[in-house]
């Protein structure tokens, strides 16, 4: 749900809202302000031991004190004029803390000693109002105590520190592109965001972490009066958890993918895309119609990412399939008893997902979670068979395990941490096939490329998405675009039609800087890696309508 | 110190904006009280509160413009923000769509959108909700997972021009996902006011029991073109979607509501001649504050007349360049319905399908305004004037246009509660024939 109102803030949707989603504790400040430190890591771990301390001889059996300084900068532009530049500041503790078997949580502006012991006072005495109704007390699987660590996220320039004139004048040189090909409109936008997280807790742990995500975007729109059609086709660039590096459009990470397009891998060259995205926006605008029916379908990683999110990554959280979604984000199909059997077949042989929070450049990527357990990596589906969910401390016992799998997040210091999807990504094949092998051995198939329109039940059994570029394959060749396409299936049964899949050289990440999930919401970013994938036999419908 | 009176706010403006030196500036004082209570298998999970009272100032220099914000309130930190708006304005890029700020304006009569239960509400009392909600569940083999969130607030808006508005409202807003133990059924129910005085969370829990209980072991039928009976939280999900009517993107070519060879369909035949939908702040059951965000004056205006499009929605720049007045963004809308009943409705139908609401809603084409999502929690066969048993849940690919052209009847009103989180929607109940449905779908 985040991610709409994401796409509405840049002017992209229906809404062309122009502030960004400020939390309601956010400040708007000055781009200098976000490279002074304000506090250093003695500075925190004395006032976390205040805060730990006063839960405590409170009685509180568990404390975890996190005290969080998070940035946002946002650069939004629409052909030649800048629409705004907005940058802000949160700065907070959150402190939780289990007494009478319950948690308990209080969040403050105020990061002083007095502040901190005030909050903590207040997360025990909710923790023990709340035991009242508590039927089933909290069980923490226990987690080594790290001492005093840090993680940084492996950037190689510091986007903030980056002026902010050099990101207004590249997506300008962007929009002129895309205009100067005749586009009829170009939203362009830059998102960089920071975390500054320290986490301590009663167990020993003492965590520093600087986190840094990058999202540069657009939407090139063409309108053909004489035809009455308007056609966008989006950026192909990912959300990243990387520094303004990723804006190097380096060669070695540009891929001539099938159908003449040029895909990106670890940096991005936005101003070369939006000059392609004018080009295609065209070749939609004259594109066939699809006709309707049963396809072998050859998915782009920039595509396949959101159908791995919505389909395996949100019916593998465990909170889902316990319940505590039900009211909001929904259930899951993958009921415990599927997972005990063993034997629940989720995809076909070939199929193999993987939870991690470890990925170099993935938007998951940190060193330990918010609830400091150390990230790792495990398998959810192994040879097609559901083996594992996504849990954290307080529910692994359910599942009958001793670890976390170090999956606790939370948006701001302000909102309690709980489950939160890691990067949940399909493991490329062991056959070596390239993307254009593949597309040579489908006779009646599409080759789809990028996200585009979706949407899946409560439970992620039935799921339509659309896509951004349709190429048609017949008898092995690409022989032009279509749209109106978009594809209906159901989970298991698309995963068990999953056919072929690309070797690691075709393997690449994406994303969604802003997952919805919980109430009050809260927004994740997580990344999706996979190779081009072949499906067969998926219900394609045609979504064309006239007015 | 979240609620500020009118009083204190307008000393605190006029205080940020003595400190003022550059062309001009617009201030905006704003604050919020809000508490939740959050439960799942029969149990509470979380509950919270918090408090937050924000300043913000917007300063300009010519086209220059700069914003920041604060909240610490002391008469340093109330020159810091301004001098720092300044910096910031004195360093951003000349934007040529900055309007200057609005002088003072003529607002109507205060609007019902503050009540004082609900500024009263306290942890007992969603506390008890909860437990209302819960408890009998419990009772009939069901599990609830509910979500009770309350708010109260101000707004306020000061100019270098002379504008000052003031308004306080409260909301209470509650949902609730009643689960059959057997894993079979499942139903929703939801209520979003002004006034807490109104709300019985027993009730609305019932309803969704009863819908969970009515729904297990659904049938599934095959999808296709349906007559459909659209319960308001269901028809005003769609509805909603197409009430952004903004003009700027109609004149661009880029809305449904662009037409071929350019121009926009002001003026036209949109939808069956029945349909009028309005805006109105003072309206009694969706109250909203007589005053725009950017201070423009809110006035009952029509959105949909007769089935024509009556009014496009102008921004404040986009109706200098067009020479009309700007339009101030509605706090709601309001459809008229007919005197039809629920029951009156099934009773008149033949062959059709009962909606109590969809999910997942996300647009396929913004062309013709094609929608895509499912029905959930409720969706039942109708046949011969009864309903006859649960069905399977449908997936469905429409657009509100081309649905409110197909209008059989429309029905009661009620203030709807959408899955997709719109508020301040008074809708009908409406019956629509040739409904698309694409596909089944196995959840519950």
């Amino acid at each position: 749900m985040k991610r709409r109102n994401f796409i509405q803030l840049a002017g992209m949707g229906a809404g062309a809202m122009m502030l960004p989603p400020l939390s309601a504790f956010s400040n708007v400040v000055d781009p200098a302000r976000m490279l002074d430190p304000l506090m250093d890591t003695a500075q925190k771990k004395q006032l976390a031991d205040i805060a730990l301390n006063t839960a405590k001889s409170m009685g509180a059996t568990y404390a975890d004190v996190r005290i969080g300084r998070y940035l946002n900068q946002f650069v939004i532009t629409r052909e030649k004029k800048v629409q705004n530049i907005v940058n802000t500041e949160s700065f907070g503790v959150g402190i939780r803390v289990i007494a009478n078997g319950t948690w308990g949580f209080a969040a403050s502006n105020s990061v002083t000693p007095d502040g901190l012991k005030k909050t903590a006072e207040r997360a025990v005495v909710i923790a023990k109002a709340n035991s009242k109704f508590q039927k089933e007390p909290v069980k923490l699987a226990a987690t080594p105590s790290y001492g005093e660590v840090s993680w940084k996220t492996p950037i190689k320039k510091n986007g903030f520190e980056v002026p902010v004139k050099e990101k207004v004048d590249l997506l300008m040189n962007a929009n002129s592109r895309a205009m100067d090909k005749g586009a009829s409109f170009i939203n362009s936008l830059m998102f960089l965001v920071n975390e500054q997280k320290y986490f301590a807790s009663t167990e020993g742990s003492y965590i520093d972490q600087d986190v840094h995500r990058t999202w540069p975007s657009f939407n090139v729109t063409m309108i053909d009066r004489q035809s009455g059609q308007f056609k966008t086709r989006n950026a192909f660039s990912a959300p990243v958890g990387m520094g303004y590096e990723y804006l190097d459009g380096k060669a070695e990470d540009k891929i001539e993918g099938p159908g003449g397009i040029i895909l990106y891998n670890k940096s991005y060259d936005i101003v070369e895309d939006a000059s392609m995205a004018a080009d295609q926006v065209k070749q939609i605008i004259a594109a066939k119609s699809v006709e309707p029916g049963k396809y072998d379908l050859v998915l782009e990683p920039s595509h396949l990412w959101l159908t791995i999110h919505e389909s395996v990554g949100h019916p593998t959280e465990l909170d889902r399939v316990l319940g505590y979604e039900a009211n909001y984000a929904g259930t899951s199909y993958l009921t415990l008893d599927k997972w005990k059997s063993g034997k629940f077949n989720m995809g076909s042989k070939i199929v193999n997902f993987v939870g991690d929070k470890m990925q170099v450049g993935s938007l998951g990527a940190v060193g330990y979670d918010d609830e400091g357990v150390k990230c790792k990596s495990w398998d959810l589906v192994k040879d097609g068979i559901l083996v594992n969910y996504q849990a954290i401390r307080d529910q692994v016992n359910i599942i009958g395990q001793k670890e976390s799998h170090g999956c606790c997040y939370s948006q701001s210091w302000n909102d309690v941490q709980f489950q939160r999807m890691p990067n949940v990504s399909l493991q490329p094949g062991k056959e070596q096939v390239t993307p254009q092998q593949m597309i040579s051995n489908v006779e009646k198939g599409i080759y789809i490329v990028k996200d585009g329109s979706f949407s899946i039940d409560q439970q992620r059994y039935n799921f339509q998405f659309g896509g951004v570029l349709f190429f048609e394959i017949k008898n092995g060749k690409i022989e032009g675009m279509l749209k109106d396409v978009a594809y209906q299936a159901n989970s298991q049964e698309f995963w068990n039609s999953c056919a072929q899949i690309c070797d690691e050289r075709d393997y690449r990440l994406n994303g969604a800087f802003n997952d919805g999930k919980g109430q009050p919401s809260q927004s994740n970013a997580v990344s999706h890696g996979s190779a081009t994938t072949r499906f067969n036999g998926i219900n394609v419908i045609n979504t064309g309508r006239t007015l | 110190m979240a609620i500020l009176s009118k009083e204190e706010t307008k000393k605190i403006l006029e205080k940020v904006l003595s400190f003022s030196k550059a062309d001009g500036c617009s201030v905006t004082l704003n604050g919020q009280d809000r508490g939740n209570i959050r439960y799942a298998r029969n149990s509470v999970s979380t509950s919270g509160e918090d408090s937050n009272v924000t300043l913000g100032v917007q300063s300009y220099y010519g086209k220059k413009s700069g914003s920041a914000t604060i909240n610490e309130f002391d008469d340093a930190s109330l020159e810091k923000v301004v001098r720092r708006s300044e910096e910031l304005a004195q360093l951003a890029p000349e934007n040529p769509e900055f309007m200057e700020p609005l002088p003072q304006q003529s607002y109507g009569p205060d609007s019902k959108t503050f009540s004082e239960a609900t500024a009263k509400i306290t942890p007992d009392y969603r506390a008890q909700a909860a437990a209302d909600s819960i408890n009998p569940a419990a009772a009939k083999d069901v599990t609830a997972a509910g979500y009770l969130q309350d708010s109260r607030g101000f707004g306020s808006l000061m100019t270098s021009k002379g504008l000052y508005a003031y308004n306080q409202a409260t909301s209470v807003d509650f949902t609730v996902t009643m689960r059959s133990n057997d894993g079979t059924g499942s139903g929703w129910a939801a209520a979003d006011l002004n006034d807490v005085s109104k709300l019985n969370a027993a009730e609305v829990s019932k309803i969704a029991i009863d819908k969970s209980l009515m729904s297990r072991n659904a049938k599934a039928i095959e999808p296709g073109k349906y007559t459909v009976i659209l319960e308001p939280a269901a028809g005003s999900d769609l509805i909603r979607l197409m009430l952004n009517m903004n003009a700027r993107q109609a004149d661009e070519g880029r809305s449904f509501l662009a037409k071929k060879g350019g121009g926009t369909k002001l003026g036209e035949k949109l939808v069956d001649e029945r349909v009028n939908i309005y805006t109105d702040p003072w309206h009694s059951e969706v109250p909203g504050s007589p005053w725009a965000g950017d201070g423009l004056a809110r006035k009952k205006m029509d959105l949909i007349k007769n089935g024509v499009v009556a009014n496009l929605l102008y921004d404040r720049y986009w109706a200098s360049q067009k020479g009309v007045e700007a339009t101030p963004f509605p706090s709601n809308a309001i459809m008229d319905g007919g005197n039809a009943s629920l029951e009156d409705m099934i009773k008149d139908t033949k062959k059709g399908v009962l909606v109590t609401r969809f999910w997942y809603i996300r647009p396929v084409d913004p062309q013709t305004l094609l929608y895509t999502g499912l029905t959930r929690d409720g969706t039942f066969y109708i046949e011969n004037g009864k309903i006859k048993h649960p069905i399977k849940n449908f997936r469905f690919n429409e657009s509100p246009v081309i649905m409110l052209n197909n209008l059989e009847t429309l029905g009661k009103q009620v203030r709807a509660v959408t899955s997709e989180g719109a508020t301040s929607l008074y809708m009908p109940y409406m019956k629509i024939r040739d409904f698309t449905f694409s596909s089944l779908s196995d959840a519950v």
